[in-house]
């Protein structure tokens, strides 16, 4: 009964549009800031396997920016194998600090939903990050649900990194999806920071379909937008993720 | 032979009167290990071959002899002799020596105990044989050897042939063919003579019958600090209950804690059972406690893990608590708990009872932290640890300002091979590689980044040259050739982390 009646107060503070509409001039780390906003669901879709390190850059830039530590990864055993283990100094060097970081690595899917149910409700958290791989038909409507109320009575931020996964309905606040972007090259045409092409598929109450290409800033802790691509404009074409059409927005939640 | 009949039931059904052998492959052929009551009155006897068994009594029953599980056995029920003293110790391969000094107030006696002990097992079926002896070795002794009625132990031990002595084959024999037929008539000898004519041992296991010499068991446990138990009476079947008082247990033990100024780290209960087993429950926790509460919740979080669900079978009779490990935890730190700890740490209220119950669900070493390690091999860089370990003090080296980022955020272990198709030049990156049936062409290419081997270690260990490649679709690698041109003929590629 108790639960019913929070969704219930949640549904009606969902039917009444707080939100405002974003001019599409703001700078992107301000769209970002919007758009991830603290103590709510989020989903990172990273299109294709190999774009899952890109995925994990942006959710972990994200958490960053928001300074929300520490942060909890939630990931498989399965995800561990195909996508190898986390190496803390190259997390290190993204900035976040290893000593603020905490693995859990569960047996199946199952274990998986529990543990980030638990951690969830940890307001000591600033981050919960689920780590998942391929279409893990767990994490449904009802799911996020569950994630997107507890994430809003404790305060934890919650990140959905889905690699090699295809969007399906959900209560999340907002839906990303990112792909990897060429790096601006160094000298002797080295690769260069960790760079993205991000694009909110959708978000509750605003606009949706909008894609920039942004490269992560460690030392300011900020999203810098490359010369390459302005706020606002179409990706560019024959991208990973301009292939497919954005999802309809659709209120769920 | 019980352990059979406990684990696999259905086997015995309908033919109770079979004798029963265990066999085991020795050279020469099988061989008869073991035998029940029935086989021993049927005439046969330990090392008989299988064929003549077979041949003497034609519906035997024939297993495997399995002496790592009867092992296992046995330390399940020295498990289930824990309710009668801390101190128990195995005499494999089918002994048991309890060291009941202090602890037969509970049974009025020791041979109450004893009693006791042996109505429990022989409900699971098992014949115990059982001795009391002033040091373990003649208990040892006195329950393995039938010697003549005596009046004290003392003249029992003399009784008992030279075989209790516990020598090998050679020397027993030799003993009996010099006429000493009994302990008694060793002892009898001096030892100095003893020990010149028949080994060393043969004058230590003397002395050791007699008492001259201490030999304590080494307990298969260390007695814990802090244990509350509680008996009953009628065994109770529910777990429910069961768990109840242990409630009241754990209540009972903060108690003392408290006393102490102390909280516990590492708890264990243990359900002993009505037949004799018992079952254990163990919980650890990242900072000393004193809360039942939350210590009630790490137990039914474990009982949840469990793969076997709780069976009260019979019911339990005793439950025990123990606190193995207690540390320092004053009164009024659980009061600045949340307000001491920074904002963004690991310390913060909550996060440390989500990392206990995760750790209690899915098991310690599973929920990780990460420590630096003073080595240059990045796969050897750094560790990953329980996070309820203390962290190690090597530190992080923390990035110079506008650089990119060096080392990878995925680290593949071992690292994955891939296909260098077109090499550049000798000592630079490949043009193309191909990685999980993907072709990947380099756009950018940094390196190379030359780490030796440890060749303090071990000298053959080739170097790797590393590079961090962009591919057309920005995607960005670490990859690394394993060894020089000049230390191998055509050197493998591998790929061994993935970059943000």
């Amino acid at each position: 009964m108790a639960d019913s009646t929070a969704l219930l107060a949640h549904l009606r503070s969902l039917a009444a549009p707080a939100v405002p509409r974003q001019a599409d001039s703001r700078p992107v780390e301000a769209w970002l800031a919007d758009g991830l906003a603290p103590a709510q669901l989020h989903e990172v879709f990273a299109a294709e396997a190999d774009d899952g390190p890109s995925g994990a850059g942006f959710a972990i830039a994200c958490a960053l920016a928001a300074d929300a530590m520490p942060l909890l990864w939630l990931r498989t055993e399965a995800s561990e194998r195909q996508g190898g283990r986390l190496h803390a100094t190259g997390l290190a060097e993204l900035g976040i600090d290893a000593s603020t970081l905490l693995l859990v690595l569960v047996a199946d899917e199952a274990a998986l939903l529990r543990a980030a149910a638990d951690a969830a409700r940890c307001p000591g958290l600033g981050t919960l990050l689920i780590e998942s791989w391929g279409r893990a038909p767990g994490l449904d409507l009802t799911a996020t649900r569950r994630l997107m109320l507890a994430a809003e009575s404790s305060g934890v931020t919650i990140l959905s990194l889905r690699v090699a996964a295809e969007p399906v309905p959900s209560a999340a606040a907002t839906r990303w999806r990112v792909t990897a972007a060429p790096s601006r090259a160094l000298e002797a045409d080295a690769p260069g920071g960790p760079a993205f092409q991000v694009e909110l598929l959708r978000r509750r109450g605003g606009h949706a379909g909008l894609g920039w290409c942004v490269e992560w800033n460690r030392d300011t802790r900020n999203f810098d937008s490359p010369a390459l691509s302005g706020a606002g404009l179409p990706l560019a074409p024959g991208g990973a993720a301009a292939d497919r059409a954005p999802a309809p927005v659709r209120r769920t939640g | 032979m019980e352990r059979l009949r406990t684990e696999r039931p259905h086997l015995f059904v309908g033919r109770a009167e079979a004798p029963i052998a265990f066999v085991e492959s020795v050279a020469g052929g099988i061989r008869l290990k073991a035998l029940d009551r029935e086989g021993v009155r049927a005439g046969l006897t330990v090392g008989l071959t299988l064929a003549d068994a077979r041949a003497r009594v034609p519906d035997l029953d024939v297993y495997p002899h399995d002496s790592h599980a009867d092992h296992g056995w046995l330390e399940r029920l020295a498990d289930g002799c824990h309710r009668y003293t801390p101190s128990v110790a195995l005499d494999a391969p089918d002994g048991l020596v309890l060291d009941i000094a202090g602890c037969v107030h509970e049974f009025e006696g020791e041979r109450r105990l004893a009693a006791d002990l042996e109505d429990r097992l022989a409900r699971r079926g098992l014949l115990v044989r059982h001795a009391f002896g002033d040091t373990p070795d003649a208990a040892r002794a006195l329950a393995r050897f039938a010697g003549a009625p005596a009046p004290d132990e003392r003249r029992a031990v003399k009784r008992l042939p030279v075989a209790a002595l516990g020598l090998d084959d050679d020397a027993t024999t030799a003993l009996v063919r010099a006429g000493l037929k009994t302990v008694g008539d060793v002892m009898a000898r001096p030892l100095s003579g003893i020990a010149a004519r028949f080994g060393a041992e043969a004058a230590t296991m003397v002395r050791r019958l007699s008492g001259e010499v201490k030999s304590p068991i080494v307990p298969r446990r260390s007695i814990p600090k802090i244990g509350v138990e509680r008996r009953f009476a009628e065994p109770i079947a529910r777990t429910d209950y069961a768990l109840e008082v242990l409630g009241e247990l754990a209540a009972e033990a903060a108690g003392t804690l408290a006393e102490r100024h102390e909280g516990g780290r590492r708890w264990e209960a243990r359900l002993f059972r009505a037949d004799g087993l018992v079952q254990r429950l163990r919980v650890e926790t990242g900072t000393p406690t004193r809360d039942v509460a939350l210590l009630m919740r790490l137990f039914r979080e474990r009982i949840d893990s469990l793969a076997d669900p709780l069976d009260p079978g019979f019911g339990y009779d005793l439950v025990r608590l123990d606190v193995a490990l207690a540390e320092r935890l004053d009164a009024s730190q659980l009061k600045l708990e949340g307000g001491e700890a920074q904002k963004g740490s690991l310390q913060e209220e909550g996060v440390v009872q989500l990392l206990d119950q995760l750790g209690t669900r899915l098991g310690r070493t599973r929920v990780r932290r990460f420590g630096a390690r003073d080595s240059h091999i990045p796969e050897q860089a750094e560790l990953m640890l329980p996070a309820s370990d203390p962290v190690p003090t090597a530190p992080w080296v923390p990035p110079e300002k506008g650089e990119p980022p060096l080392r990878p955020i995925y680290l593949f272990d071992p690292p994955q091979p891939i296909e260098s198709m077109a090499a550049e030049v000798p000592d630079g990156p490949p043009h193309r590689f191909r990685w999980r049936r993907t072709v990947h062409d380099v756009a950018r290419a940094e390196g190379p980044e030359r780490i030796a081997g440890e060749w303090w270690r071990r000298e053959d260990i080739p170097t790797r040259d590393y590079f961090r490649v962009e591919d057309r679709k920005g995607r960005r690698f670490w990859i690394f050739r394993h060894g020089l041109y000049s230390e191998r003929e055509s050197p493998r590629w591998y790929l061994h982390g993935l970059f943000a």
